[in-house]
């Protein structure tokens, strides 16, 4: 024991020596998370519109009135010609334009039908998608008021609720992704590196050849990391809190228990890539490429999972960060406890139970 | 016997990095593994303190089997590998604390093994380890495989990219230990180093030349060596290298080491076949082989 506990103080030494990774351990978490809540979002604000009205009549200038006065558009300019759109377009600051047909008002009159057309920039589809939805909502929402004292034959209206995220606030989304992106960054890259270190400066020959056990070296390596990421955590959800009115609707403490079996699965990894790498650059490489991109891309994090091909929704099975991403929106947005997530969590528990096995059986006392 | 080396082989892919290798160290005793860069001396050493498996041939180390007892055997030995392996981050002080505490003692408790080298770099002792020079560095290290009292021990390559002085010191240091009882395997590719050790063996591409004493094999060198001086030193090598009943010619400092084919051989022949050649102020001299000329014939 007495061992053991020399070996973790080592360890310590190591983390608090090099400025440089506690500076990128500590302060990546922060400007990840500020990145993500503020400046990379899905939703649309002040998006600069222009409009080439045919008609300039009551009714069209009544509907600009109502899109301007949304928070989500402004009107950049008027055009006159059909071929301006082609130039505002090319500009670039000019995302969408609204072409009224000629005679708008008078058609809605006479024929109870008028024509506008939105053109949308796609080379942004996501961003393109969400303008005409939500300038189809303002249209909807406008013929509903003029209709309202028309009584029309049957009528069917989508009643709809947002639930867990009613503002649909982005940063909902991106908390549970980052936090599981730190955690696996911090908890399997930074125990490679600080394993596949040992390796490189040969310090590894002389700890196989002393009495310390090969699972005594491990869990040396682990703990401190253990230790790190769990404050990491806690700095991510403070500020999830307070800066972006995050709500943890279930359990603190069942979020910090996932939090740690989660920290101990990307740690087994981190064990295992460091069996297979020799140098500090191979263990970054396969962490980076191996670990970060699955956990970007397959994890659900950004790209749901039910819009993936079929293949790849059977491969992000495999990917733990799924898994915890579940869980901890589970227990932050919905407030529910282990009797919904058990399953997830098991399935968790087994990953890494399989991960450690693996790299114990893998970790070799000798050189070759 | 404190080592015993029977038939080890072991080859990476297709390299053949030791062949057949066979000797025994005694209890106590000084022995050194003499050879270049590459001649398989790391690799001997990682076999004998259990780090590789060696392919063939077998070997025990303090009576202790180095498959079977491997767990035994790394708590008996010390070793010092040829890369300086000491965590640099950490001091002086640190480091030795790190290896007395995984090795499950004390400083104190074994203080008076080390006490002649650590007194050396105690002033550094808060130092980091990284800053330290290269002859403190191997002190340090020193320090470090002798602070759980192996019975046997390891050292490859100790004083390389050391400088001479360090050198000597180091050198002094070993044989300081060895009067503890402590046997000691070392390796080095400086042949003047050689004449330190009670018994060497030669080694060279993964095969032992000889094994015996310095002065044995010194002894056992079949030719008369001549030094051979004149003032232009190249077109000396190429002009003895040339002469028809040359045997060897190796630069050797400011002279060079010639020995002849003939058994009756004057010395005066050889500087009228030189002077021939235009050299000038050429002397030749008998002069005592060294081991690095013993180990040239050899490797013959």
């Amino acid at each position: 024991m007495k061992r053991f506990r020399g070996f973790i103080i080592k360890e310590f030494y190591h983390i608090f020596r090099d400025k440089r990774s506690l500076f990128i351990l500590f302060g990546m978490p922060i400007a990840q998370i500020l990145l993500f809540g503020f400046a990379i979002t899905n939703e649309i604000n002040n998006v600069d519109i222009a409009v080439l009205d045919h008609s300039k009549d009551a009714s069209s200038e009544e509907i600009i009135n109502k899109i301007s006065a949304s928070s989500y558009f402004s009107i950049d300019q008027f055009i006159e010609r059909e071929s301006d759109i082609e130039t505002v377009f090319k500009q670039g600051k000019v995302k969408a334009v609204l072409n009224f047909e000629k005679d708008f008002s008078k058609k809605i009159i006479k024929e109870n039908k008028a024509y506008i057309q939105i053109i949308t920039d796609a080379t942004d589809p996501n961003t393109a998608n969400t303008i005409y939805n939500y300038v189809t909502a303002i249209l909807q929402n406008y013929q509903q008021s003029k209709n309202r004292n028309i009584t029309t034959p049957y009528q069917i209206t989508p009643q709809t609720r947002m639930v867990y995220n009613p503002e649909l606030k982005s940063v909902f989304m991106f908390v549970p992704g980052v936090m599981t992106i730190i955690l696996m960054l911090v908890s399997a890259m930074m125990t490679s590196i600080s394993i596949t270190r040992e390796k490189e400066l040969g310090t590894m020959e002389i700890l196989l050849v002393s009495p310390l056990k090969p699972i005594q070296v491990i869990v040396g390596k682990v703990v401190p990391y253990i230790f790190l990421s769990v404050i990491n955590a806690i700095v991510i959800v403070v500020l999830s809190i307070f800066i972006f009115k995050m709500p943890v609707e279930g359990s603190l403490f069942l979020l910090g228990l996932e939090s740690v079996l989660f920290i101990i699965t990307a740690l087994a990894l981190g064990i295992l890539i460091s069996t297979i790498a020799t140098t500090q650059q191979t263990a970054m490489m396969i962490s980076l490429m191996g670990l970060m991109l699955p956990v970007i891309l397959l994890s659900g994090f950004i790209f749901p999972i039910a819009s993936m091909p079929f293949i790849l929704q059977i491969i992000s099975n495999i990917v733990p960060a799924k898994w915890f991403i579940i869980i901890i929106k589970g227990i932050m947005l919905k407030g529910v406890g282990l009797q919904f997530i058990w399953k997830e969590t098991l399935i968790l528990f087994g990953m890494t139970v399989f991960f450690i096995g693996l790299s114990v059986k893998k970790y070799k006392i000798r050189l070759e | 016997m404190s080592i015993v080396v029977d038939g080890i082989s072991k080859s990476y892919k297709s390299l053949k990095a030791l062949n057949n290798i066979s000797f025994d160290v005694k209890e106590g005793e000084l022995f050194g593994l003499i050879g270049p860069d590459g001649a398989g001396k790391t690799t001997l050493f990682r076999v004998l303190v259990t780090l590789l498996f060696a392919d063939e041939g077998k070997a025990t180390v303090a009576g202790f089997d180095l498959v079977k007892d491997y767990k035994i055997i790394r708590e008996s030995v010390g070793y010092m590998p040829g890369k300086f392996s000491l965590y640099q981050d950490l001091t002086v002080e640190e480091n030795l604390k790190f290896f007395a505490t995984i090795f499950g003692t004390t400083i104190e408790e074994n203080y008076e093994l080390i006490e002649d080298i650590y007194v050396q770099i105690e002033p550094f002792k808060n130092r980091r380890a990284g800053k330290l020079s290269g002859g403190m560095k191997q002190k340090l290290a020193l320090c470090c495989a002798l602070i759980h009292k192996p019975t046997v021990l390891f050292l490859d390559e100790p004083t390389t990219g050391v400088d001479p002085v360090s050198r000597k010191e180091f050198w002094d240091m070993i044989k300081r230990l060895q009067l503890k009882g402590i046997t000691i395997l070392v390796s080095t590719p400086y042949m003047d180093e050689a004449a330190l050790c009670d018994r060497i063996a030669l080694i060279q591409d993964g095969i032992i030349l000889q094994i015996d004493s310095p002065e044995a094999i010194l002894k056992q060198y079949p030719k008369l060596i001549y030094n051979v001086r004149a003032d232009n030193m190249y077109q000396l090598i190429q002009s003895l290298k040339l002469y028809e009943h040359s045997h060897s010619v190796y630069p050797f400092g400011e002279f060079v080491h010639y020995t002849d084919k003939r058994t009756y051989f004057n010395p005066n022949d050889l500087k009228l076949y030189l002077a021939e050649k235009l050299l000038t102020n050429i002397t030749v001299e008998i002069t005592e082989p060294t081991i690095e000329d013993a180990f040239m014939e050899l490797a013959k």
